[in-house]
C-alpha cells in the first residue's frame, strides 16, 4: 500500500517487515520518532533505556539470544554507545542487530555537527544511507540481511532531512524470521585478549568481502546522463543534485556509506570528464577518491558546516540560482525560547539574581543561557554538569564552591548524570547539584523515563526514587523546592551553596506542556497600578511584553503559573479568573 | 505537473504540523509524489518554525529554497516578512495578522516592525492577510488557526471542496472534526 511516511517511521515499518522483535533507544533529535513509531507494532518488544549505552547492549543481547534487534540513537549518542560498538564489530551477532543513528547538520536541535561515518569507518561496520522515505524503509530490511549475511552489526544513519521528512513509501507485510538458537561460544563472544585477537583478522576479512558487495550492491547506483559532469554523492545531497541537475549531469549514488567501493568509483570516473563529489560534513567520500589516486573536487567549492539545499549546490557547482523579495526593515530574530509556565524559568532566575556560574547539561533548559536570564555558564554533553562542577570546585576552592552549581534534568542526570554524582560523594567536593525534576524528558517531545514511574507505552513501570538515590550514594543533604516559588528557591539555594558538604537540590515541576498539567487562569495587568518598571520582563517569559509602556500579558500564552507576579512591587498583576 | 511549492512558517507550537499533514495527505489524494518536511525538537520551544510542502510528478529535493515559493501560509506576521524573500516572485502569502512579539523585542534589544502587510505589498508580493485568531475562536477554539489558514489557501487551489472535506476527515481527530470543519468554513469565506 502507497503511503505518505515520515522518514523516522519507515525506518519503523523497516523494522516492523524485517521481523525486528526488540528495540531498545534513547530518544534524541532528529532520532525519537523511529522508536515512537516501532511502538505502535504490538510484535515489536520497545523500550526507552536510561541512554545510548544500555539500549545497544539490550539489543546485543537480544540479538545473542536470537532475535533480530535494533537499537536508535542521534549522533551524539553513538559517542556514548561507541564502546559496546567499536568490540560487538569483533563479536559479530547471532540474529540480525541494526543502529539506527541520526547526524544534525546544520544542528537544527544538536550541541555539535559531527558526521557519524567516522564511527563505521573505525568500527568497521557497514553503514547504509538512505535519501529518502522509501530507501529508509528498504535499507532497514537490507540492514538485517546484511548484519546476519556477513555476521556484523549494520549502522543506519539517518540525517534531519530524511527522518523529518514525509514521502512516498510502499509498505510490505512483515516476515517472522526463525529464531536463532543460542549457542555457547566462548571464542567468538568473549572478548579478552586472547579471543579479541583472534577475531581482529576475521573483521578485516569481513571488511574485503563488504568492499567487494559494494562494488555491484544495487544501493550503490550509477544513473548516467550528460558526460561533462559527474558527481558522487549519497543521502539527502542527491536529492539536491537531482532538483538542481536533472539528468544533464551522471549521478554516482551510494547507498553504503562504509566501506566504499573502489571499481565502481574509479569506471565512474573514467566515464565522466570532470568528477566532484557532493557530501554534507566531512569529505569522507572525497577523500577516499583522492586516496584512489582520482582527480576530483568537493570541499573546495562546497562547505563542511550546516545543511546544504538546492540553491547552495546551483551557486557552487553552477546551475541556476534563485532569489526572492525583500523588506527593508531588520528582521529580529526570534529564537527558541523556554516556554510559558516553564518550571525551570523560576528557578533560573534565582541563580541569575544570585549571581551564581552554572555549569549546564543538554535538555530544554539550556534555553537558560539566552537573554535575559543568561543564567548558564557551560553546555558541553550529556551528564557533564555534574562532573565539571567537582572539577570546578576542587580547582577554585571555597571560593567557587559558595556559587558554583551543576544544573541537569531528571532524564540527563539517569542518562550519565549519576556517575558524575558517585565522583562527588566519593572524592568529596562541596558542591550542590540541582536536578530540574519536570517529570519528563521535555526536549525531545515528552518521552517517559526510569523516574517518572510509566514506560514507552505509557504503562505503570518501575520508578527511581531520586531523593532516596542521592542519600544511597552519601548525601546527607537532599532538598526538594518548587521552581515557581521564587522566595523559598532563594532560600535553599543560599543554604546549599553555604553548607560545608555537597548537597543536592531537587527543583521539581512538571512540565508545562504535560497533557495531565492542569493550568491556572492567565493573569492580566492592571495598567492604573503597573509603573512599567519592568521587573517582570527580567524572566524572559515570552507571554509578558511592553505595550505603551506598561505591562501586557498574552492570555493565549499564560499559564497562570504567577513567577512574574511574585517580582511585581506594586501588585499589578491578577487573575483573570477564567481557566486557560 | 511542474512541482508545486508550498511553506507553512509561524512560532513554535502553533499548529503548523496538522496542517502540513493534511497538505500532505490532500496532494497525495490527487495522485502527485509529495514531499513534507517537519522540524522536531528545540526550534519546537517558540522559536521560528518553518514547514517545507511540495508536490508534483516527481520530488526531488525535500526543502524549499529563496525564490522557490508558489505559497507562504504565515501563522504570524513577522513570519510572514522573515521568509518573504523564499516566495516567487509571482507567489502568494496567506497571512494571520497575529502578532507575537520574539524574545530580543521583548527584551527590548530590537522592535516589531510596523505596516508589515503594507510593506510586503510594496517590495511586490500578493499578500492576502486574515485575522485568522478571531476566525479560529469564532470557530470554538484559539488552536484552529492552523485550519482558518488552510480553508484561506483552499482559495487558491484548483481542488474541489469534497478533496479538503475528505482530508480534514482522515486527519482530525473526530472529537475536534466539527470544529475544525467551521473552522475551515471561516477561513474559506472570509
Amino acid at each position: 500500500m502507497k503511503q505518505l511516511m515520515l522518514g523516522n517511521a519507515a525506518v519503523a515499518r523497516g523494522l516492523y517487515e524485517a521481523g525486528c522483535c526488540v528495540i531498545s533507544s534513547y530518544p534524541g533529535t532528529p532520532s525519537t520518532e523511529i522508536t515512537e513509531e516501532a511502538v505502535k507494532y504490538p510484535e515489536i518488544y520497545c523500550e526507552w533505556a536510561p541512554n545510548e549505552k544500555v539500549a545497544m547492549e539490550t539489543a546485543f543481547g537480544a540479538c545473542l539470544a536470537g532475535k533480530r534487534a535494533f537499537c536508535a540513537m542521534k549522533h551524539v549518542g553513538l559517542n556514548v554507545a561507541a564502546d559496546p560498538l567499536y568490540t560487538m564489530s569483533y563479536t559479530g551477532v547471532n540474529a540480525g542487530l541494526v543502529v539506527g543513528v541520526a547526524d544534525d547538520p546544520g544542528m537544527h536541535s544538536s550541541q555539535n555537527e559531527q558526521d557519524s561515518r567516522h564511527h563505521a569507518i573505525a568500527a568497521k561496520v557497514p553503514m547504509l544511507e538512505p535519501s529518502d522515505s522509501a530507501e529508509a524503509l528498504e535499507f532497514a530490511k537490507l540492514a538485517f540481511e546484511l548484519s546476519e549475511q556477513f555476521d556484523t552489526p549494520v549502522l543506519l544513519k539517518m540525517c534531519t532531512r530524511v527522518a523529518h521528512s514525509q514521502s512516498i513509501v510502499e509498505t510490505a507485510d512483515r516476515a517472522e524470521p526463525e529464531r536463532r538458537p543460542y549457542e555457547k561460544n566462548i571464542q567468538k563472544y568473549v572478548m579478552m585478549p586472547a579471543n579479541a585477537i583472534r577475531r581482529h583478522p576475521f573483521v578485516e576479512e569481513r571488511t574485503r568481502r563488504l568492499q567487494a558487495w559494494a562494488e555491484t550492491a544495487p544501493v550503490n547506483r550509477v544513473e548516467m546522463g550528460g558526460t561533462e559532469l559527474g558527481i558522487i554523492t549519497s543521502s539527502t545531497s542527491y536529492q539536491y543534485v537531482r532538483e538542481v541537475f536533472g539528468d544533464t549531469v551522471s549521478v554516482l549514488k551510494l547507498g553504503l556509506a562504509n566501506p566504499l567501493p573502489v571499481k565502481l568509483i574509479r569506471d565512474f570516473a573514467g566515464k565522466v570528464e570532470k568528477l566532484v563529489v557532493v557530501e554534507e560534513m566531512d569529505p569522507i567520500i572525497e577523500n577516499h577518491c583522492k586516496a584512489l589516486g582520482l582527480t576530483v573536487s568537493g570541499k573546495d567549492a562546497l562547505p563542511m558546516e550546516g545543511e546544504f539545499s538546492q540553491n547552495l549546490i546551483a551557486e557552487k557547482l553552477g546551475g541556476t540560482v534563485h532569489t526572492g523579495r525583500t523588506i527593508d526593515d531588520p528582521i529580529p530574530p526570534r529564537p527558541p525560547v523556554m516556554c510559558a509556565g516553564c518550571p525551570h524559568r523560576g528557578l533560573f532566575y534565582i541563580l541569575s539574581r544570585n549571581k551564581c556560574t552554572v555549569l549546564g547539561d543538554i535538555g530544554c533548559y539550556t534555553l537558560g543561557a539566552v537573554a535575559p536570564l543568561a543564567a548558564m555558564d557551560m553546555t558541553l554533553c550529556m551528564g557533564a554538569s555534574i562532573s565539571a562542577v567537582h572539577g570546578f570546585n576542587k580547582a577554585g576552592g571555597a571560593e567557587a564552591e559558595g556559587k558554583t552549581v551543576a544544573v541537569i534534568g531528571d532524564s540527563t542526570f539517569i542518562h550519565s548524570g549519576m556517575t558524575g554524582l558517585a565522583n562527588i560523594a566519593y572524592n568529596r567536593s562541596n558542591s550542590t547539584v540541582i536536578i530540574l525534576d519536570n517529570s519528563i524528558t521535555g526536549m525531545t517531545g515528552h518521552q517517559q523515563n526510569p523516574t517518572t514511574g510509566y514506560n514507552i507505552k505509557g504503562d505503570p513501570a518501575g520508578k527511581i526514587d531520586l531523593e532516596g538515590l542521592c542519600r544511597a550514594m552519601g548525601f546527607s543533604r537532599v532538598r526538594v523546592v518548587d521552581p515557581y516559588d521564587l522566595k523559598a528557591c532563594d532560600t535553599v539555594l543560599k543554604e546549599e551553596l553555604a553548607a560545608a558538604e555537597p548537597s543536592v537540590i531537587i527543583s521539581r515541576r512538571p512540565c508545562a506542556l504535560l497533557k495531565y498539567v492542569k493550568h491556572e487562569a492567565p493573569l492580566t495587568v492592571d495598567p492604573v497600578k503597573c509603573v512599567g518598571c519592568r521587573s517582570c520582563m527580567k524572566i524572559g517569559c515570552p507571554a509578558i511584553s511592553i505595550r505603551a509602556g506598561k505591562a501586557h500579558v498574552d492570555a493565549t500564552l499564560c499559564v497562570g503559573c504567577g513567577v512574574c507576579e511574585q517580582l511585581c512591587p506594586v501588585q499589578a498583576f491578577k487573575s483573570t479568573g477564567k481557566e486557560g | 505537473m511542474e512541482t508545486k511549492n508550498i511553506m507553512i512558517v509561524g512560532v513554535g507550537g502553533q499548529g503548523s504540523l496538522l496542517a502540513s499533514k493534511l497538505l500532505g495527505h490532500l496532494l497525495m489524494e490527487q495522485g502527485y509524489d509529495v514531499k513534507v518536511s517537519e522540524v522536531h525538537g528545540m526550534s519546537q520551544r517558540g522559536g521560528s518554525v518553518v514547514t517545507y510542502v511540495r508536490c508534483g510528478d516527481k520530488v526531488n529535493s525535500p526543502v524549499i529554497d529563496r525564490g522557490e515559493a508558489d505559497y507562504i501560509v504565515s501563522f504570524e506576521l513577522l513570519e510572514a516578512a522573515r521568509w518573504l524573500s523564499y516566495l516567487k516572485p509571482d507567489g502568494q502569502i496567506v497571512t494571520s495578522t497575529q502578532q507575537i512579539d520574539p524574545m530580543p523585542v521583548i527584551t527590548g534589544a530590537a522592535s516589531y516592525p510596523e505596516n508589515l502587510v503594507e510593506k510586503m505589498r510594496a517590495a511586490g508580493a500578493r499578500v492576502d492577510a486574515l485575522d485568522c485568531l478571531a476566525l479560529a475562536e469564532e470557530a470554538g477554539s484559539a488552536k484552529a488557526v492552523n485550519i482558518v489558514l488552510m480553508g484561506r489557501l483552499s482559495h487558491y487551489f484548483d481542488l474541489p471542496d469534497e478533496a479538503w472535506q475528505k482530508s480534514l476527515e482522515a486527519m482530525v481527530p473526530p472529537k475536534f472534526l466539527e470544529l475544525n470543519k467551521r473552522a475551515f468554513e471561516l477561513g474559506k469565506r472570509a
